[in-house]
């Protein structure tokens, strides 16, 4: 049985414009699994709607053998314990030291008096340094989030979400506020959790030939629907143009 | 075409300065005020002041009285915003944007805002002067009433500016409402929580001079004692105290201000 | 074993705080005025107080205020024109304000003045700003007579210390470079700033302006009730102090939040169009 399966998810917000079609796919454990699609078509939306940070209109989000769309409050919030997230805009908060955002992650284990209290427990704190080394910026573990450059503040995003001990992390847009240098090491970190820890990887990307280099698998999301669903092999110009409605050769100029 | 938008926005300004001068003359006389005499009492107040307004050493010896009666006040102040502040707080978090727990809830707390502050302190005093009496709880009173208006709205901008997105950064990681608050959502708002109370101390200082006058409390009361005795010098004395706390708390909040924002 | 970067406290746990200056300063900050709080409400003069009666008492006030509000020492006509009356001593106040404000805060901008002149004045607007507008207003009734010429004056002072600070912060934002390239023009002063200052900021000047008017009409009320200015807020304290009116107080309250909150509602328009950040 895959690690994911979502079936028939439909989601349109107060205008009548669909924002999602009937999507169906899957995924499976430790899988890198690409979305790709022009702006607006939806990407963003369907992410959110897998840990429902956006609830969809109908439809099944089958993850670890229950549909998280059925989950009670309690429950739900158990789920999300197993699925990390990590965004464009790193989503941390800057005034706090780079420890305490990734110590954030272990709130889910934790009822709200404990988290309140902030009660870390040393093996957590100790882990939480393990993965900073992993990511190459424990020298920073002290500094506040706001004196980071945005490459290492989405290394401590990434962070955040492997503290959770996920089985799915879903990144959206992880790369699209920083330069090429350190785009190329976030995208080479999340390619060594999915293949060294199996972790599976749910990444929104825009830049096809990003996820042509990365992915196992890639998803074309084109207004709403998916287009395309297969290798990156498999990915060729035809396909491109069912995409984004236009060849790559007519994107890069554009 | 430019020309065109040129001479329009000429005609614009002639509009609203040619109005703001109506509306200058028509508050004139609904106010009996004459332009010429106003200016000309500034300068023969300014000269009424220099000759009387002198703190001689006969007024020292009631130093200790007013300095009590503005220690008072001070710590009037202080209490009404920290306690107001703790009230702000929470209506903060129900009526923020970020971490509004339903709609209803959130327009009721930006209800009690708007009402709180828009009933001027004067009006607070009056009414609660009615039942509490001359005690420095009907000041108190006032001054926490006006300033949870003032620091909720605030209070409410500051947690917006922060933004939604650690908020929704935690929820992802399954932490739970107040887990967020606390972990997230304070530590990036406390700052210029902590800076927009400081400021609301310096102005209810102020506020309670006024309040104390109708009140008959603190600083504002010694003022208005002195005031009706035509005791001159004790004005002054009061006044320049009053000037001396203002200035030195601000000194001191801008201070604070500086190492935390 | 451990890394070197990792810190520990002495009982052996991990620190997750970085324990810099801002952290100790916003701790004792808090701390401070805890402590000062709780001496404040030990020090209270409590002199005749039942807080139980009193808060019945209030309570039941309020009711009848805000339930039963009703005039009966005025009529509509007078009720019009006082509030009016207290509206205009606000537009006075503000006008004049404005006028003097712009050139004070000409020559305080730092980028558009002398640098002693520009302290100079930011010190004189500071001591003006500290006295409360009451001890202002009574301080020239005694010189001018207690009326509408010491409120006007009084609440003048202070506005126009407010929109002096915030009129220099505007100027002192003014792009550098266009005052440059206006200066290697030839262009003098006035003209600098006719043509470039004041196209740039007049939007900020005038949100300033109409959010002081929004101040100054709940001053206005004050200074009818404190300092017997007149207006509303003279027959408030006539109503509450003298009749015990408790409908009539309400009436009034009714009658000054509604301009309060028609003021409020532009004031945030103007500020939503024109500076959406800046609100002190």
């Amino acid at each position: 049985m895959s690690l994911l399966d979502v079936r028939g998810l439909n989601k349109s917000y107060q205008t009548d414009a669909k924002v999602l079609k009937d999507i169906h796919f899957t995924a499976e454990t430790g899988e890198f699994l690409s979305i790709i699609g022009p702006s607006g078509a939806g990407k963003s939306t369907l992410l959110r709607c897998l840990n429902r940070l956006v609830e969809a209109d109908d439809g099944e989000v089958i993850f670890d053998g229950q549909d998280l769309r059925q989950l009670k409050k309690k429950q739900l919030r158990e789920a999300r314990t197993n699925i990390g997230m990590v965004f464009q805009h790193y989503n941390l908060v800057p005034r706090l030291t780079v420890i305490e955002n990734v110590l954030h992650g272990r709130f889910g284990y934790k009822s709200t008096f404990q988290g309140v209290l902030a009660r870390f427990s040393e093996e957590e704190k100790e882990r939480a340094f393990y993965l900073l080394e992993k990511l190459g910026i424990e020298a920073h573990a002290y500094k506040r989030c706001d004196q980071l450059s945005g490459g290492q503040q989405q290394r401590v995003g990434i962070c955040r979400a492997l503290i959770q001990d996920p089985k799915l992390i879903l990144c959206d847009e992880p790369i699209a506020s920083l330069d090429p240098h350190s785009s190329k090491i976030i995208m080479d970190y999340l390619k060594s959790i999915s293949e060294e820890m199996g972790i599976t990887c749910i990444v929104n990307l825009h830049q096809v030939e990003v996820a042509q280099s990365y992915s196992d698998r890639i998803i074309g999301l084109n207004d709403g629907s998916i287009v395309f669903d297969g290798s990156n092999l498999q990915l060729d110009q035809i396909y491109l143009k069912r995409v984004y409605g236009m060849s790559t050769r007519e994107l890069i100029t554009v | 075409m430019n020309e065109n938008t040129f001479k329009k926005r000429k005609l614009q300004t002639t509009v609203f300065f040619i109005a703001i001068i109506a509306v200058s003359f028509f508050s004139a006389s609904m106010t009996d005020f004459n332009l010429i005499d106003g200016i000309l009492t500034i300068p023969s107040a300014f000269i009424w002041m220099g000759e009387n307004l002198i703190i001689t050493a006969d007024t020292l010896s009631k130093l200790p009285n007013i300095m009590e009666k503005l220690i008072e006040t001070i710590f009037m102040s202080i209490a009404a915003t920290t306690t107001a502040a703790i009230l702000s707080f929470f209506l903060g978090v129900a009526g923020s944007k970020t971490t509004a727990v339903n709609g209803v809830l959130s327009a009721f707390a930006r209800l009690i805002a708007s009402f709180a502050r828009n009933i001027p302190v004067v009006a607070w005093a009056l009414i609660l002067l009615l039942s509490f009496g001359q005690n420095s709880m009907t000041g108190f009173l006032a001054l926490f009433v006006g300033t949870v208006g003032f620091l909720t709205r605030a209070f409410i901008e500051s947690i917006d500016e922060a933004g939604i997105s650690a908020f929704e950064a935690l929820t992802a990681t399954g932490a739970t409402y107040f887990q967020i608050v606390a972990k997230a959502v304070i530590p990036q708002c406390l700052p210029q929580m902590i800076s927009w109370i400081l400021f609301m101390i310096e102005t209810n200082i102020r506020s309670a001079t006024l309040v104390g006058i109708l009140t008959g409390t603190g600083i504002g009361y010694a003022f208005d004692l002195y005031y009706k005795m035509l005791d001159y010098q004790a004005v002054a004395l009061v006044t320049l105290l009053i000037v001396v706390a203002v200035i030195m708390i601000e000194l001191l909040s801008n201070h604070v201000r500086k190492v935390i924002l | 074993m451990d890394s070197v970067y990792v810190k520990r406290n002495k009982a052996g746990r991990i620190n997750i705080k970085a324990g810099n200056k801002v952290n100790s300063v916003i701790n004792t900050t808090v701390i401070s005025l805890t402590l000062l709080t709780v001496i404040a409400f030990l020090l209270f003069d409590y002199t005749g107080l039942d807080i139980g009666r009193a808060v019945v008492e209030t309570a039941s006030n309020l009711k009848t205020m805000f339930l039963q509000p009703a005039f009966s020492h005025f009529t509509w006509r007078e009720g019009l024109y006082q509030l009016g009356v207290t509206i205009s001593l606000a537009v006075l106040a503000t006008i004049l304000g404005a006028i003097i404000a712009f050139f004070l805060a000409l020559w305080s901008a730092v980028n558009l003045s002398n640098r002693w002149v520009s302290k100079a004045i930011k010190i004189f607007v500071a001591f003006i700003r500290a006295v409360p507008t009451v001890l202002w207003v009574l301080i020239f009734a005694i010189a001018a007579g207690l009326g509408s010429e010491a409120a006007i004056l009084g609440m003048l002072f202070h506005s126009v210390a407010y929109l002096v600070k915030a009129f220099s912060e505007a100027f002192e934002e003014v792009d550098k470079g266009m005052l440059e390239a206006l200066k290697s023009t030839g262009a003098g002063w006035w003209q600098t700033v006719t043509h470039a200052v004041i196209p740039s900021t007049s939007t900020y000047l005038l949100s300033w302006t109409f959010l002081r008017f929004e101040i100054n009409f709940s001053v206005a009320v004050a200074m009818g009730a404190a300092a017997g200015a007149g207006g509303i807020g003279f027959e408030l304290f006539m109503a509450s102090g003298f009749y015990f009116d408790l409908r009539e107080v309400g009436f009034i309250t009714y009658a000054i939040l509604l301009v309060a909150i028609v003021l409020e509602m532009m004031s945030t328009k103007l500020k939503q169009r024109y500076f959406p950040s800046a609100v002190k």
